[in-house]
This record gives C-alpha cells, sequence and structure tokens, in this order.
C-alpha cells in the first residue's frame, strides 16, 4: 500500500507547491522601501519648471507619490481611479513624472484631467531609480513623518483604493 | 515562393551583425567597460526578469548600466555598488541571492532532495537485495547450475 501512498504523496506536495506558485506574481518584488524614509529629490515641479520641490517639504501630511508617464499605457487606465480619489480630498496626490517629456506630459493631463497637486518632473529617472521603479505606475504612501509605508506595483484600481490604500491612509492620520 | 524564402535568408544573414552592432559598448575605455560588463551580468533586470542588465536593452537596463558606469567613474567598489542597487530594488536584483534565513531552503533545497534520493534509492536497493536472497530456493541454484554445466538430465 506504501508502494501506492508515497508516490502519490510526493505528487500532491508537488501540486500543492506548484499550485501556490501559480498564484504568485512574479512581477511584484517586495520594495526593501517599505518602513525606510522616502528618499530625498530635489526636482522641478511640471506646472512651473522654476519652482522645485522635495519630499522634506511634504512632511506633515499623509501623501501619495504616483509615479506616471504620458507613454505609459497602464497610466491610462489607472487614471479615472485617481482622479475619482483627488477628488474626495483625502489624500493628497503627488505626480512623478517618469522619464517624460514636459509637452507631452502637459498635454496628457490637459486630455485627461490632472489629479495631482504638484507634478515633478524626473525626465532622467533617477530619482525613479532612487525610488526603486522598475514599472510605471507605481504608487507610494506616504506617512506624516517621511517614511514610505505602502508601494503599489503597476495600476492602482478601485478594489486596492478601496481596500488598501484608504483604510490605511485612515490609519496613518490617526 | 523562392523569392520568399531567398529574402528570409538573407534576412537571418543579416541579423547577427545587428546584433553584435547592439552589444557593442559604445565608450573608448575598454577596462571601465569590461568592468560595468562584469558587475551588470550579476544584477537582475527587473522589467525582463529572466535577464541580466547586462544582457538586456529595456530602458531601466539601461539606465542602470550607466548609473553602474557614474559609480565606477566616482571610485565606488563593487560591493557598495551591488548596495545601491540592493537598497532600491531588494536581494532580488541579485542573480546570486545571498544565504539567510529567507533564503535558506532555496540554497539547501537540492541538497535536501539529493539526500531524499539517495536514501530512497539505498533502501530501494537493499529490499531488492533482501527479495533476490530470498525467492531463490537452494533447489532452484542447484537447478540453474546444473543447467549451467549443460546437463540437462
Amino acid at each position: 500500500m506504501t508502494r501506492y501512498l508515497v508516490p502519490l504523496g510526493i505528487f500532491l506536495a508537488i501540486v500543492v507547491f506548484l499550485g501556490v506558485g501559480l498564484g504568485l506574481n512574479p512581477r511584484e518584488v517586495p520594495s526593501p522601501l517599505i518602513n525606510r524614509q522616502a528618499p530625498a529629490f530635489d526636482l522641478p515641479q511640471l506646472h512651473a519648471t522654476d519652482r522645485r520641490i522635495g519630499p522634506a517639504e511634504l512632511r506633515g501630511q499623509v501623501w501619495l507619490l504616483n509615479v506616471w508617464a504620458s507613454w505609459c499605457v497602464s497610466c491610462r487606465l489607472e487614471h479615472p481611479v485617481l482622479v475619482d480619489l483627488a477628488k474626495t480630498g483625502i489624500v493628497p496626490i503627488y505626480g512623478l513624472n517618469y522619464k517624460d517629456k514636459r509637452d507631452d506630459a502637459l498635454r496628457w493631463l490637459q486630455q485627461w484631467g490632472d489629479p495631482y497637486i504638484i507634478s515633478i518632473m524626473d525626465s532622467e529617472g533617477r530619482t525613479g531609480i532612487d525610488y526603486g521603479v522598475y514599472g510605471v505606475p507605481e504608487t507610494y504612501v506616504i506617512d506624516k513623518a517621511g517614511v514610505i509605508r505602502y508601494k503599489q506595483i503597476g495600476p492602482l484600481t478601485p478594489d486596492v483604493v478601496r481596500d488598501k490604500i484608504l483604510p490605511l491612509i485612515r490609519k496613518l492620520n490617526v | 515562393m523562392y523569392k520568399l524564402i531567398l529574402a528570409l535568408v538573407l534576412a537571418v544573414a543579416v541579423l547577427p551583425e545587428g546584433w553584435a552592432a547592439d552589444a557593442r559598448p559604445t565608450s573608448d575605455n575598454p577596462a571601465l567597460d569590461q568592468q560595468v560588463q562584469h558587475i551588470a551580468s550579476e544584477l537582475r533586470c527587473l522589467v525582463c526578469q529572466n535577464q541580466t542588465i547586462a544582457d538586456s536593452n529595456a530602458e531601466l537596463a539601461v539606465d542602470l548600466r550607466n548609473q553602474v558606469r557614474e559609480q565606477l567613474k566616482q571610485g565606488k567598489s563593487k560591493q557598495e555598488i551591488v548596495d545601491y542597487m540592493v537598497n532600491r530594488y531588494g536581494d532580488f536584483v541579485l542573480y546570486r541571492p545571498p544565504v539567510k534565513a529567507q533564503t535558506l531552503l532555496l540554497w539547501g533545497g537540492p541538497f535536501l532532495l539529493m539526500a531524499g534520493g539517495l536514501f530512497a534509492l539505498l533502501r530501494h536497493l537493499r529490499r531488492r537485495r533482501r527479495v533476490v536472497d530470498e525467492a531463490i530456493a537452494p533447489a532452484q541454484l542447484d537447478e540453474a547450475a546444473r543447467l549451467l554445466r549443460g546437463d540437462r538430465t
């Protein structure tokens, strides 16, 4: 009897491992930046290039940093979600315009709406590297002390906003 | 049809040259290029996860290669550059993951599997020997010996 049970057991174990493996998303690499200070930057603003901004100026509030680009297809998908979230006024959203051309970015915002308090221009993508960006769009939740608390890789969906982002913001705002 | 085949053959013949041109380093400092290549070949490209940033032409890989080059020029050591990458992208960026509690199964797993296999093999061999020992009775052995001698009576 064990003669059949042992191979069957091994087979079932492999099935379970492979089954779990199928459910994982290899594109979602856990960020080492969670619970660490948001990397500093000093970059020009998209709408007023003579003015600069960095995370130090945003201390004292919970805010979202959304990495986007006009060339990014999934950003279009995510955009209505951001616009809706901005309308609620629950959390200020700042945009990191990643490796984009200024004209394209401005046109994009004009066309689809601008959910951002300020868009920050990272044309070289250096700040993107500091934040470990590897697939646009990405969204960071940053707390009052300037610590990254959550990173969304890929587009925000209404589900993610409702189940992850909003509860976290409520908790951080207490 | 003939023309199509000819066109395909020509296209294939031309391709490798195009690729080689892509991969050729674009600087006049071969020693630095080699160092960049060496470090880049141990870092994973996160956009195309089964390639190193040395192999990949994804935009992020190009940026990261430039980052490696720049930091080498600033006199940073290999370890400092690797740490820089790990701080931003995590251990996943390393093609050779470090041995830690989290990666113990990754490193030890193959040895565990091999030990399991050896154990199963030994057990199987031992059991088979026992079966062989038990199954052949002395009378049968005599019979076999007789047959081998060519004694058919």
